[in-house]
């Protein structure tokens, strides 16, 4: 087994792991933090296939992260900003209470 | 090495999602994160390596951290987890650990270039002219982005004028 291939299984499992997390908790932040994950696992790909793909190329991949990390922040802030509003008209976060989108 | 760095990131992240105290997700992701950053700078992408401890380890986790902080309820108000709740994290367990199966068999079954040849040479100069020549594009659209999602954040949490902070409007 190549060590491509144990990069793409680790960030198989990160995925996951966010992906279980994203559908489970009834947390909004918690449901936040499992995407950051599943993005953080995308961003593994990008850089285990830079390092390690059939053409490397000169900085593609590490480009591609950059993007990607500054994307994930705007999304952080918008989100946390969204469960703070949640949080202030609700005054709790759980998301299956939450089901109308006028407050 | 990888096996060590992969036990670093995935231990913590899957513990963080188990947790039911969310200062110890937000901490144990922490964990996670510098994992990410070690396997980047073990994979020779020293530049990402270091902007993920900054935007990750540094800026996101604050963030939560404040986000868990500003929303905090009582402790026990907090519900024990019922039937319905055990019956989506069943679920939810079930698709990942699918959506986990198709993707690994797919991965175990593709032919990858299994030599490992020397790390590509990146320095942070090629880099600077690799994002100011042919992405610059891309660049300036990643500003733009981040100034709205930065202005929408606020108008998202800023108080509603008339309303009485700490009370319902």
């Amino acid at each position: 087994m190549s060590p491509l291939h144990l990069c793409l299984l680790l960030s198989t499992g990160l995925f996951c792991i966010g992906l279980a997390g994203a559908l489970s908790r009834s947390n909004a932040i918690l449901v936040l933090l499992g995407i950051e994950l599943m993005l953080n696992a995308a961003n593994l790909n990008f850089i285990a296939f830079w390092r390690y793909g059939p053409a490397p190329s000169a900085g593609a991949g590490v480009v591609f992260v950059i993007f990607t990390i500054a994307v994930a922040a705007a999304e952080a802030a918008v989100g946390l900003a969204l469960v703070i509003a949640l949080h202030r008209h609700r005054r709790n976060l759980r998301l299956p209470e939450a089901t109308r989108l006028k407050g | 090495m990888i096996l060590l760095l992969a036990l670093l990131i995935l231990v913590p992240a899957a513990a963080a999602m188990l947790r039911r105290n969310l200062v110890h997700s937000a901490l144990l992701l922490v964990l996670s994160w510098a994992g990410l950053a070690a396997f980047y700078l073990w994979s020779g992408a020293e530049f990402v390596a270091f902007a993920q401890v900054l935007v990750y380890v540094g800026a996101v986790s604050m963030v939560v951290l404040f986000a868990v902080l500003l929303t905090r309820q009582n402790p026990d108000r907090a519900a024990p987890p019922d039937a319905a709740a055990r019956l989506r994290a069943g679920a939810a367990v079930l698709t990942a650990a699918a959506v986990g199966a198709v993707i690994g068999h797919a991965i175990l079954a593709t032919p990858l270039p299994a030599a490992a040849g020397a790390p590509p040479v990146l320095t942070v100069r090629q880099l600077g002219l690799e994002l100011m020549g042919r992405h610059a594009g891309s660049l300036l659209v990643i500003g733009a982005l981040l100034t709205v999602a930065l202005l929408g954040a606020v108008v998202l949490a800023a108080a509603e004028p008339g309303e009485k902070p700490g009370g319902k409007p």
